[in-house]
Protein backbone atom coordinates (compact mmCIF):
# COMPACT_ATOMS: atom_id res chain seq x y z
CA UNK A 1 0.00 0.00 0.00
CA UNK A 2 1.47 3.29 -1.10
CA UNK A 3 1.49 5.87 1.69
CA UNK A 4 0.15 9.27 0.69
CA UNK A 5 2.21 12.39 1.10
CA UNK A 6 0.43 14.69 3.54
CA UNK A 7 -0.72 17.83 1.76
CA UNK A 8 0.88 16.98 -1.56
CA UNK A 9 -1.06 18.20 -4.57
CA UNK A 10 1.64 18.66 -7.16
CA UNK A 11 1.47 21.52 -9.59
CA UNK A 12 -2.17 20.74 -10.29
CA UNK A 13 -5.39 22.62 -10.24
CA UNK A 14 -8.23 20.71 -8.71
CA UNK A 15 -10.98 23.25 -9.43
CA UNK A 16 -11.16 22.67 -13.18
CA UNK A 17 -14.38 21.82 -15.06
CA UNK A 18 -14.23 18.01 -15.29
CA UNK A 19 -15.90 18.00 -18.71
CA UNK A 20 -12.81 19.67 -20.12
CA UNK A 21 -10.40 17.04 -18.80
CA UNK A 22 -9.81 13.91 -20.91
CA UNK A 23 -9.62 10.60 -19.04
CA UNK A 24 -6.47 10.05 -17.02
CA UNK A 25 -5.33 13.69 -17.27
CA UNK A 26 -4.45 16.18 -14.51
CA UNK A 27 -4.70 19.93 -14.90
CA UNK A 28 -1.55 21.93 -14.31
CA UNK A 29 -0.85 25.64 -14.26
CA UNK A 30 2.82 25.06 -15.07
CA UNK A 31 4.04 24.55 -18.62
CA UNK A 32 6.31 21.50 -18.41
CA UNK A 33 9.09 21.40 -20.98
CA UNK A 34 9.21 18.10 -22.82
CA UNK A 35 11.55 17.30 -25.64
CA UNK A 36 13.08 14.37 -27.45
CA UNK A 37 16.36 16.21 -27.97
CA UNK A 38 18.38 19.38 -27.54
CA UNK A 39 16.90 22.78 -28.29
CA UNK A 40 17.96 23.87 -31.78
CA UNK A 41 18.78 27.50 -32.46
CA UNK A 42 18.14 28.20 -36.12
CA UNK A 43 18.71 31.89 -36.94
CA UNK A 44 15.54 33.51 -38.26
CA UNK A 45 17.29 34.59 -41.46
CA UNK A 46 17.84 30.94 -42.26
CA UNK A 47 14.42 29.73 -41.11
CA UNK A 48 11.84 28.64 -43.66
CA UNK A 49 8.53 26.82 -43.53
CA UNK A 50 8.02 24.41 -46.43
CA UNK A 51 5.26 22.21 -47.79
CA UNK A 52 6.71 19.51 -50.03
CA UNK A 53 6.30 15.88 -50.96
CA UNK A 54 3.17 14.79 -52.86
CA UNK A 55 2.33 18.28 -54.06
CA UNK A 56 2.02 19.77 -57.54
CA UNK A 57 4.58 22.38 -56.55
CA UNK A 58 6.53 22.68 -53.28
CA UNK A 59 6.11 25.97 -51.47
CA UNK A 60 8.26 27.72 -48.91
CA UNK A 61 8.08 30.89 -46.80
CA UNK A 62 10.93 32.82 -45.21
CA UNK A 63 10.43 34.06 -41.67
CA UNK A 64 9.46 37.54 -42.87
CA UNK A 65 7.06 36.14 -45.46
CA UNK A 66 5.59 33.83 -42.86
CA UNK A 67 5.07 36.63 -40.37
CA UNK A 68 3.32 38.66 -43.05
CA UNK A 69 0.62 35.97 -43.45
CA UNK A 70 -2.71 36.60 -41.74
CA UNK A 71 -2.51 35.39 -38.15
CA UNK A 72 -5.08 34.23 -35.63
CA UNK A 73 -5.29 34.24 -31.86
CA UNK A 74 -6.17 30.83 -30.48
CA UNK A 75 -7.28 30.04 -26.94
CA UNK A 76 -7.36 26.32 -26.32
CA UNK A 77 -6.72 23.46 -23.90
CA UNK A 78 -3.71 21.21 -24.45
CA UNK A 79 -3.24 17.63 -23.32
CA UNK A 80 0.14 15.92 -22.94
CA UNK A 81 0.42 12.13 -23.04
CA UNK A 82 2.48 12.33 -19.81
CA UNK A 83 -0.90 13.13 -18.20
CA UNK A 84 -0.87 16.88 -17.74
CA UNK A 85 -3.43 19.16 -19.33
CA UNK A 86 -3.23 22.92 -19.43
CA UNK A 87 -6.38 24.96 -19.93
CA UNK A 88 -6.98 28.21 -21.80
CA UNK A 89 -3.54 28.51 -23.32
CA UNK A 90 -3.20 31.50 -25.65
CA UNK A 91 -1.38 31.16 -28.93
CA UNK A 92 -0.85 33.24 -32.02
CA UNK A 93 -0.08 31.84 -35.42
CA UNK A 94 -1.09 31.03 -38.96
CA UNK A 95 -3.85 28.55 -39.71
CA UNK A 96 -2.85 25.49 -41.72
CA UNK A 97 -5.91 26.28 -43.86
CA UNK A 98 -4.13 29.46 -44.94
CA UNK A 99 -0.88 27.63 -45.62
CA UNK A 100 -2.50 24.76 -47.52
CA UNK A 101 -4.89 26.97 -49.51
CA UNK A 102 -2.51 27.35 -52.44
CA UNK A 103 -1.23 23.78 -52.39
CA UNK A 104 -2.49 21.26 -54.91
CA UNK A 105 -2.32 17.78 -53.52
CA UNK A 106 -4.40 14.67 -53.16
CA UNK A 107 -2.23 13.33 -50.32
CA UNK A 108 -4.06 12.07 -47.25
CA UNK A 109 -1.19 12.23 -44.75
CA UNK A 110 1.48 14.59 -43.54
CA UNK A 111 4.81 13.90 -41.89
CA UNK A 112 5.75 17.00 -39.94
CA UNK A 113 9.48 17.76 -39.90
CA UNK A 114 11.44 19.91 -37.50
CA UNK A 115 14.84 21.29 -36.61
CA UNK A 116 16.67 18.66 -34.60
CA UNK A 117 15.22 15.80 -36.65
CA UNK A 118 11.93 15.30 -34.79
CA UNK A 119 8.96 14.11 -36.84
CA UNK A 120 5.29 13.32 -36.22
CA UNK A 121 2.54 12.12 -38.54
CA UNK A 122 -1.06 13.28 -38.92
CA UNK A 123 -3.91 12.87 -41.38
CA UNK A 124 -4.30 16.01 -43.51
CA UNK A 125 -7.93 16.07 -42.35
CA UNK A 126 -6.66 16.84 -38.83
CA UNK A 127 -4.60 19.77 -40.07
CA UNK A 128 -7.43 21.50 -41.94
CA UNK A 129 -10.83 22.88 -41.01
CA UNK A 130 -9.60 25.33 -38.34
CA UNK A 131 -7.99 22.61 -36.21
CA UNK A 132 -4.27 23.32 -36.60
CA UNK A 133 -1.87 26.27 -36.70
CA UNK A 134 1.80 27.08 -37.02
CA UNK A 135 2.27 29.27 -33.96
CA UNK A 136 4.95 31.79 -33.05
CA UNK A 137 3.29 33.56 -30.13
CA UNK A 138 2.38 32.28 -26.68
CA UNK A 139 0.71 34.19 -23.84
CA UNK A 140 1.17 37.51 -25.61
CA UNK A 141 4.91 37.12 -26.22
CA UNK A 142 6.97 35.38 -28.84
CA UNK A 143 7.16 31.63 -28.38
CA UNK A 144 10.11 30.67 -26.22
CA UNK A 145 12.63 28.27 -27.78
CA UNK A 146 12.18 25.79 -24.92
CA UNK A 147 8.49 25.57 -25.84
CA UNK A 148 9.23 25.18 -29.55
CA UNK A 149 9.99 28.68 -30.82
CA UNK A 150 10.48 30.23 -33.25
CA UNK A 151 7.52 28.20 -34.52
CA UNK A 152 5.53 25.25 -33.28
CA UNK A 153 2.72 23.23 -34.80
CA UNK A 154 -0.41 23.42 -32.65
CA UNK A 155 -2.96 20.60 -33.03
CA UNK A 156 -4.77 20.85 -29.70
CA UNK A 157 -7.35 18.12 -30.33
CA UNK A 158 -4.60 15.47 -30.32
CA UNK A 159 -2.01 14.61 -27.64
CA UNK A 160 0.59 17.30 -27.50
CA UNK A 161 3.50 15.31 -28.96
CA UNK A 162 1.69 15.87 -32.29
CA UNK A 163 2.15 19.62 -31.76
CA UNK A 164 5.74 19.45 -32.94
CA UNK A 165 8.26 21.95 -31.57
CA UNK A 166 10.73 23.77 -33.84
CA UNK A 167 8.59 22.92 -36.87
CA UNK A 168 10.00 23.56 -40.34
CA UNK A 169 7.46 22.04 -42.65
CA UNK A 170 5.12 19.34 -43.85
CA UNK A 171 5.98 16.42 -46.07
CA UNK A 172 2.66 15.50 -47.71
CA UNK A 173 2.35 11.79 -48.41
CA UNK A 174 -0.06 9.42 -50.10
CA UNK A 175 0.82 6.79 -47.53
CA UNK A 176 1.06 7.25 -43.80
CA UNK A 177 4.50 7.05 -42.24
CA UNK A 178 4.95 7.00 -38.46
CA UNK A 179 6.91 9.84 -36.84
CA UNK A 180 9.42 9.73 -33.98
CA UNK A 181 7.25 8.70 -31.03
CA UNK A 182 4.79 6.81 -33.20
CA UNK A 183 7.66 4.56 -34.33
CA UNK A 184 8.58 3.78 -30.72
CA UNK A 185 5.11 2.63 -29.77
CA UNK A 186 3.00 5.70 -29.15
CA UNK A 187 -0.41 5.74 -30.77
CA UNK A 188 -0.52 6.60 -34.44
CA UNK A 189 -3.43 9.03 -34.03
CA UNK A 190 -3.39 10.10 -30.37
CA UNK A 191 -6.91 11.25 -29.45
CA UNK A 192 -6.81 12.21 -25.74
CA UNK A 193 -10.60 11.72 -25.37
CA UNK A 194 -10.21 8.08 -26.48
CA UNK A 195 -7.06 7.85 -24.33
CA UNK A 196 -5.04 6.72 -27.34
CA UNK A 197 -1.65 6.90 -25.66
CA UNK A 198 0.08 3.78 -26.92
CA UNK A 199 -0.20 1.72 -30.05
CA UNK A 200 -3.08 -0.67 -29.41
CA UNK A 201 -4.96 1.63 -26.99
CA UNK B 1 18.15 22.66 -21.91
CA UNK B 2 16.48 19.80 -20.05
CA UNK B 3 19.59 17.70 -20.62
CA UNK B 4 20.03 15.45 -17.66
CA UNK B 5 22.38 12.54 -17.94
CA UNK B 6 21.94 8.82 -17.53
CA UNK B 7 22.69 9.06 -13.80
CA UNK B 8 19.36 10.79 -13.30
CA UNK B 9 17.43 7.82 -14.69
CA UNK B 10 19.48 5.16 -12.89
CA UNK B 11 16.31 3.97 -11.16
CA UNK B 12 14.37 3.60 -14.39
CA UNK B 13 17.27 1.78 -16.06
CA UNK B 14 17.69 -0.53 -13.09
CA UNK B 15 13.99 -1.31 -13.11
CA UNK B 16 14.17 -2.09 -16.82
CA UNK B 17 17.36 -4.16 -16.82
CA UNK B 18 17.28 -5.60 -13.29
CA UNK B 19 20.64 -4.09 -12.35
CA UNK B 20 22.65 -0.92 -12.53
CA UNK B 21 23.16 0.28 -16.08
CA UNK B 22 24.79 3.68 -15.58
CA UNK B 23 28.24 2.08 -15.66
CA UNK B 24 27.39 -0.12 -18.67
CA UNK B 25 29.53 0.74 -21.69
CA UNK B 26 27.94 1.02 -25.11
CA UNK B 27 28.92 2.09 -28.61
CA UNK B 28 26.97 4.63 -30.65
CA UNK B 29 25.75 3.25 -33.96
CA UNK B 30 25.91 6.71 -35.46
CA UNK B 31 29.44 7.89 -34.67
CA UNK B 32 31.14 4.91 -33.06
CA UNK B 33 31.87 6.74 -29.81
CA UNK B 34 32.01 4.57 -26.68
CA UNK B 35 30.34 5.86 -23.52
CA UNK B 36 28.71 4.65 -20.36
CA UNK B 37 24.95 4.98 -20.16
CA UNK B 38 25.50 7.30 -17.18
CA UNK B 39 27.13 9.72 -19.60
CA UNK B 40 24.26 9.70 -22.11
CA UNK B 41 22.22 12.89 -22.52
CA UNK B 42 18.70 12.22 -21.31
CA UNK B 43 15.60 13.95 -22.63
CA UNK B 44 12.07 13.46 -21.34
CA UNK B 45 9.39 13.78 -23.96
CA UNK B 46 6.41 11.47 -24.39
CA UNK B 47 8.96 8.82 -23.40
CA UNK B 48 12.63 8.95 -22.43
CA UNK B 49 15.39 9.43 -25.00
CA UNK B 50 19.07 8.70 -24.32
CA UNK B 51 21.38 10.45 -26.75
CA UNK B 52 25.08 10.02 -27.51
CA UNK B 53 27.27 12.49 -25.58
CA UNK B 54 29.44 12.83 -28.67
CA UNK B 55 27.01 13.22 -31.61
CA UNK B 56 23.56 13.60 -29.95
CA UNK B 57 22.30 10.63 -31.98
CA UNK B 58 19.57 8.52 -30.38
CA UNK B 59 21.08 5.59 -28.43
CA UNK B 60 18.04 4.27 -26.65
CA UNK B 61 14.35 5.05 -26.26
CA UNK B 62 12.37 3.89 -23.25
CA UNK B 63 8.61 4.05 -23.10
CA UNK B 64 6.53 3.01 -20.12
CA UNK B 65 3.07 1.70 -20.91
CA UNK B 66 1.31 0.90 -17.68
CA UNK B 67 3.71 -1.30 -15.76
CA UNK B 68 5.50 -2.46 -18.90
CA UNK B 69 8.69 -0.87 -20.19
CA UNK B 70 9.59 -0.96 -23.84
CA UNK B 71 13.23 -0.41 -24.71
CA UNK B 72 14.57 0.28 -28.17
CA UNK B 73 18.36 0.22 -28.28
CA UNK B 74 18.87 0.28 -32.05
CA UNK B 75 21.15 3.30 -31.68
CA UNK B 76 23.73 1.16 -29.89
CA UNK B 77 25.89 -1.28 -31.83
CA UNK B 78 26.73 -2.95 -28.55
CA UNK B 79 25.87 -2.61 -24.91
CA UNK B 80 27.76 -4.50 -22.24
CA UNK B 81 25.26 -5.52 -19.62
CA UNK B 82 27.62 -6.38 -16.80
CA UNK B 83 25.99 -9.56 -15.50
CA UNK C 1 28.35 -8.61 -3.96
CA UNK C 2 26.41 -11.74 -4.75
CA UNK C 3 24.68 -11.91 -8.09
CA UNK C 4 21.34 -12.54 -6.43
CA UNK C 5 21.66 -9.29 -4.55
CA UNK C 6 22.56 -7.41 -7.72
CA UNK C 7 19.51 -8.66 -9.50
CA UNK C 8 17.12 -7.97 -6.67
CA UNK C 9 14.17 -6.08 -7.96
CA UNK C 10 14.08 -2.41 -7.18
CA UNK C 11 11.15 -1.83 -4.87
CA UNK C 12 9.76 1.21 -3.15
CA UNK C 13 10.51 1.51 0.56
CA UNK C 14 9.17 3.88 3.15
CA UNK C 15 11.46 6.08 5.21
CA UNK C 16 10.58 8.34 8.13
CA UNK C 17 11.88 11.90 8.35
CA UNK C 18 13.99 12.12 11.49
CA UNK C 19 15.95 15.31 10.91
CA UNK C 20 15.72 18.42 8.76
CA UNK C 21 18.59 20.89 8.44
CA UNK C 22 18.29 24.22 6.64
CA UNK C 23 21.32 24.66 4.37
CA UNK C 24 20.38 27.84 2.48
CA UNK C 25 17.21 29.87 1.96
CA UNK C 26 16.16 27.42 -0.74
CA UNK C 27 17.75 24.21 0.45
CA UNK C 28 17.23 21.62 3.17
CA UNK C 29 18.95 18.42 4.09
CA UNK C 30 16.43 15.72 4.96
CA UNK C 31 17.47 12.67 6.99
CA UNK C 32 15.39 9.53 6.62
CA UNK C 33 15.29 6.48 8.80
CA UNK C 34 14.92 3.59 6.35
CA UNK C 35 14.34 0.27 8.13
CA UNK C 36 15.70 -2.02 5.45
CA UNK C 37 18.36 0.14 3.81
CA UNK C 38 20.86 -2.18 2.20
CA UNK C 39 23.67 0.34 2.05
CA UNK C 40 24.98 2.55 -0.73
CA UNK C 41 28.15 3.92 -2.26
CA UNK C 42 29.20 7.56 -2.32
CA UNK C 43 27.70 9.27 -5.38
CA UNK C 44 24.63 7.07 -5.72
CA UNK C 45 21.06 8.34 -5.98
CA UNK C 46 17.66 7.59 -4.57
CA UNK C 47 14.36 8.09 -6.35
CA UNK C 48 11.76 9.86 -4.23
CA UNK C 49 8.05 9.45 -4.97
CA UNK C 50 5.19 11.58 -3.71
CA UNK C 51 1.57 10.41 -3.81
CA UNK C 52 -1.46 12.68 -3.45
CA UNK C 53 -4.71 11.58 -1.78
CA UNK C 54 -6.27 10.83 -5.17
CA UNK C 55 -3.37 8.68 -6.35
CA UNK C 56 -1.53 11.30 -8.40
CA UNK C 57 2.21 10.68 -8.23
CA UNK C 58 5.38 12.58 -8.97
CA UNK C 59 8.90 11.24 -8.76
CA UNK C 60 12.43 12.68 -8.85
CA UNK C 61 15.96 11.41 -8.39
CA UNK C 62 18.26 12.91 -5.74
CA UNK C 63 21.92 12.35 -4.92
CA UNK C 64 22.51 10.79 -1.52
CA UNK C 65 24.29 13.24 0.78
CA UNK C 66 25.15 10.87 3.63
CA UNK C 67 27.96 8.34 3.95
CA UNK C 68 27.33 4.61 3.60
CA UNK C 69 28.20 4.25 7.30
CA UNK C 70 25.78 6.95 8.49
CA UNK C 71 22.77 5.79 10.46
CA UNK C 72 20.35 7.64 8.20
CA UNK C 73 19.93 8.28 4.52
CA UNK C 74 20.19 11.99 3.76
CA UNK C 75 19.30 14.00 0.70
CA UNK C 76 19.83 17.70 0.16
CA UNK C 77 17.06 19.31 -1.86
CA UNK C 78 17.06 22.72 -3.50
CA UNK C 79 13.67 24.30 -4.23
CA UNK C 80 13.42 24.70 -8.00
CA UNK C 81 11.33 27.43 -9.52
CA UNK C 82 8.40 25.65 -11.22
CA UNK C 83 9.39 22.42 -9.52
CA UNK C 84 6.76 19.94 -8.44
CA UNK C 85 8.57 17.70 -5.97
CA UNK C 86 11.28 20.00 -4.60
CA UNK C 87 8.93 22.72 -3.24
CA UNK C 88 7.08 20.04 -1.30
CA UNK C 89 10.27 18.55 0.11
CA UNK C 90 11.71 21.96 1.01
CA UNK C 91 8.60 23.75 2.28
CA UNK C 92 6.03 21.20 3.42
CA UNK C 93 7.72 18.05 4.62
CA UNK C 94 7.88 17.78 8.43
CA UNK C 95 9.59 15.61 11.01
CA UNK C 96 7.79 12.30 11.38
CA UNK C 97 6.38 12.32 7.84
CA UNK C 98 6.85 9.25 5.71
CA UNK C 99 8.50 9.38 2.31
CA UNK C 100 8.71 6.71 -0.36
CA UNK C 101 12.08 6.00 -1.86
CA UNK C 102 13.81 3.39 -3.96
CA UNK C 103 17.46 2.77 -4.33
CA UNK C 104 20.30 3.17 -4.06
CA UNK C 105 20.76 3.45 -7.80
CA UNK C 106 23.67 4.31 -10.05
CA UNK C 107 27.07 2.71 -10.45
CA UNK C 108 28.94 5.12 -12.70
CA UNK C 109 29.32 8.29 -10.66
CA UNK C 110 30.48 6.53 -7.48
CA UNK C 111 33.63 6.42 -5.40
CA UNK C 112 34.48 3.77 -2.84
CA UNK C 113 38.18 3.74 -2.08
CA UNK C 114 39.74 3.24 -5.43
CA UNK C 115 43.45 2.72 -5.34
CA UNK C 116 45.30 4.41 -8.14
CA UNK C 117 45.61 8.12 -7.88
CA UNK C 118 44.29 11.00 -5.86
CA UNK C 119 40.77 12.36 -6.11
CA UNK C 120 39.79 15.62 -7.75
CA UNK C 121 36.21 16.72 -7.06
CA UNK C 122 34.71 19.69 -8.89
CA UNK C 123 31.29 20.92 -7.78
CA UNK C 124 29.03 23.62 -9.15
CA UNK C 125 26.19 24.74 -6.86
CA UNK C 126 24.17 21.80 -5.56
CA UNK C 127 26.62 19.52 -7.39
CA UNK C 128 28.37 19.36 -4.01
CA UNK C 129 25.80 16.85 -2.67
CA UNK C 130 27.31 13.56 -3.93
CA UNK C 131 30.75 14.79 -2.87
CA UNK C 132 29.59 15.18 0.70
CA UNK C 133 28.75 11.48 0.64
CA UNK C 134 32.13 10.60 -0.87
CA UNK C 135 34.06 12.85 1.55
CA UNK C 136 32.21 11.50 4.59
CA UNK C 137 32.97 8.00 3.37
CA UNK C 138 36.61 8.95 2.85
CA UNK C 139 36.80 10.04 6.49
CA UNK C 140 34.88 7.14 7.93
CA UNK C 141 37.18 4.57 6.34
CA UNK C 142 40.27 6.67 7.21
CA UNK C 143 41.23 6.70 3.56
CA UNK C 144 44.71 7.97 2.80
CA UNK C 145 43.76 8.96 -0.77
CA UNK C 146 44.50 12.69 -1.08
CA UNK C 147 41.52 14.76 -2.19
CA UNK C 148 41.19 18.19 -3.72
CA UNK C 149 37.73 19.73 -3.89
CA UNK C 150 36.96 22.80 -5.96
CA UNK C 151 33.50 24.13 -5.15
CA UNK C 152 31.92 26.97 -7.13
CA UNK C 153 28.94 28.91 -5.78
CA UNK C 154 27.45 32.27 -6.64
CA UNK C 155 27.32 33.84 -3.19
CA UNK C 156 28.25 32.89 0.38
CA UNK C 157 24.54 32.31 1.04
CA UNK C 158 24.54 29.54 -1.59
CA UNK C 159 27.19 27.48 0.17
CA UNK C 160 26.01 24.08 1.44
CA UNK C 161 27.55 22.25 4.44
CA UNK C 162 29.70 25.23 5.47
CA UNK C 163 30.80 24.01 8.92
CA UNK C 164 31.25 20.44 7.84
CA UNK C 165 33.43 21.43 4.90
CA UNK C 166 35.53 23.64 7.16
CA UNK C 167 36.05 20.72 9.53
CA UNK C 168 36.92 18.41 6.64
CA UNK C 169 39.46 20.89 5.33
CA UNK C 170 41.46 20.54 8.54
CA UNK C 171 42.28 16.97 7.52
CA UNK C 172 45.71 16.41 5.97
CA UNK C 173 44.20 14.49 3.09
CA UNK C 174 41.48 16.93 2.09
CA UNK C 175 42.09 20.28 0.41
CA UNK C 176 39.11 22.52 -0.30
CA UNK C 177 39.07 25.56 -2.60
CA UNK C 178 36.02 27.77 -2.95
CA UNK C 179 35.11 30.26 -5.60
CA UNK C 180 32.32 32.80 -5.18
CA UNK C 181 31.35 33.85 -8.67
CA UNK C 182 28.92 36.66 -7.95
CA UNK C 183 29.25 37.97 -4.38
CA UNK C 184 32.18 37.28 -2.08
CA UNK C 185 32.23 37.25 1.72
CA UNK C 186 33.72 40.38 3.35
CA UNK C 187 37.49 40.24 3.31
CA UNK C 188 37.57 37.34 0.88
CA UNK C 189 40.86 36.97 -0.94
CA UNK C 190 40.18 33.67 -2.65
CA UNK C 191 38.68 33.02 -6.07
CA UNK C 192 35.91 35.33 -7.23
CA UNK C 193 35.25 34.05 -10.74
CA UNK C 194 33.88 31.09 -12.67
CA UNK C 195 36.17 28.11 -12.91
CA UNK C 196 38.83 28.52 -15.55
CA UNK C 197 42.02 26.91 -16.72
CA UNK C 198 44.22 28.83 -14.31
CA UNK C 199 42.07 27.86 -11.32
CA UNK C 200 42.16 24.17 -12.26
CA UNK C 201 45.91 24.28 -12.71
CA UNK C 202 46.39 25.99 -9.33
CA UNK C 203 43.86 24.10 -7.24
CA UNK C 204 43.55 20.70 -8.88
CA UNK C 205 45.92 17.81 -9.26
CA UNK C 206 48.08 18.03 -12.33
CA UNK C 207 47.45 15.39 -15.01
CA UNK C 208 50.83 13.93 -14.01
CA UNK C 209 49.35 12.85 -10.66
CA UNK C 210 46.80 10.82 -12.66
CA UNK C 211 43.84 11.77 -10.47
CA UNK C 212 40.39 10.30 -10.68
CA UNK C 213 38.19 13.31 -11.47
CA UNK C 214 34.50 13.78 -10.63
CA UNK C 215 32.55 16.78 -11.87
CA UNK C 216 28.99 17.49 -10.76
CA UNK C 217 26.77 20.49 -11.39
CA UNK C 218 24.46 22.10 -13.91
CA UNK C 219 24.97 21.01 -17.52
CA UNK C 220 26.82 24.13 -18.64
CA UNK C 221 29.14 24.01 -15.62
CA UNK C 222 29.97 20.35 -16.18
CA UNK C 223 30.64 20.86 -19.86
CA UNK C 224 32.94 23.81 -19.21
CA UNK C 225 34.85 21.99 -16.47
CA UNK C 226 35.24 18.79 -18.48
CA UNK C 227 36.53 20.70 -21.50
CA UNK C 228 39.04 22.62 -19.39
CA UNK C 229 40.25 19.42 -17.73
CA UNK C 230 40.83 17.68 -21.03
CA UNK C 231 42.47 20.87 -22.31
CA UNK C 232 45.10 20.81 -19.57
CA UNK C 233 45.87 17.18 -20.25
CA UNK C 234 43.62 15.08 -18.02
CA UNK C 235 42.72 11.68 -19.43
CA UNK C 236 39.03 11.81 -20.45
CA UNK C 237 38.69 8.20 -19.28
CA UNK C 238 39.56 9.34 -15.74
CA UNK C 239 36.84 12.02 -15.71
CA UNK C 240 33.35 11.13 -14.52
CA UNK C 241 30.57 13.63 -14.83
CA UNK C 242 27.08 14.08 -13.52
CA UNK C 243 24.95 16.87 -14.82
CA UNK C 244 21.54 18.03 -13.82
CA UNK C 245 19.36 20.05 -16.13
CA UNK C 246 16.94 22.81 -15.37
CA UNK C 247 18.47 26.17 -15.88
CA UNK C 248 21.73 25.95 -17.75
CA UNK C 249 23.09 28.86 -15.75
CA UNK C 250 26.66 28.71 -14.55
CA UNK C 251 27.11 28.92 -10.78
ZN1 LIG D 1 27.38 9.16 -31.39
Amino acid sequence: MTPTSRGFLGSRRTDADPSRIPPGQYVTTAFPVLSAGPTPHTPLDRWTFSIRGAVAEPISWTWDEFRALPSENITTDIHCVTKWSKLDTEWMGVSLDTLLAGVQSSAGHALVFCDGGYTTNLPIADLTGGKAWITYGFGGASLDSQHGGPARLLVPHLYFWKSAKWVRGLDLRDEDQPGFWERYGYHNYGDPWQEQRYSGD
Amino acid sequence: MTALDGNAIAGMLQTAFGQDMTAAPGTCAGCGAASRLGQARVYRGAGTVLRCPNCEGVLMVIIENGGVMGIDAQGLTDLHVPW
Amino acid sequence: MARAALLRRLTWQTGTIVKIVTETARTRTIALQVPEWRGHRGGQHVDIRLTADDGYQAQRSYSIASAPSDAQVEITVERLHDGEVSPYLVDQLRLGDELELRGPVGGYFVWQDSPGGPLLLIAGGSGIVPFRSMLRHHRSIHSTVPVQLLYSVRTPEDLFYREELMRMATSDEIDISLTFTRTQPPGWNGYDRRIDREMLVESGWSPGADPLVYVCGPTAFVETAAELLVGIGHDPRRIRTERFGGIGENP
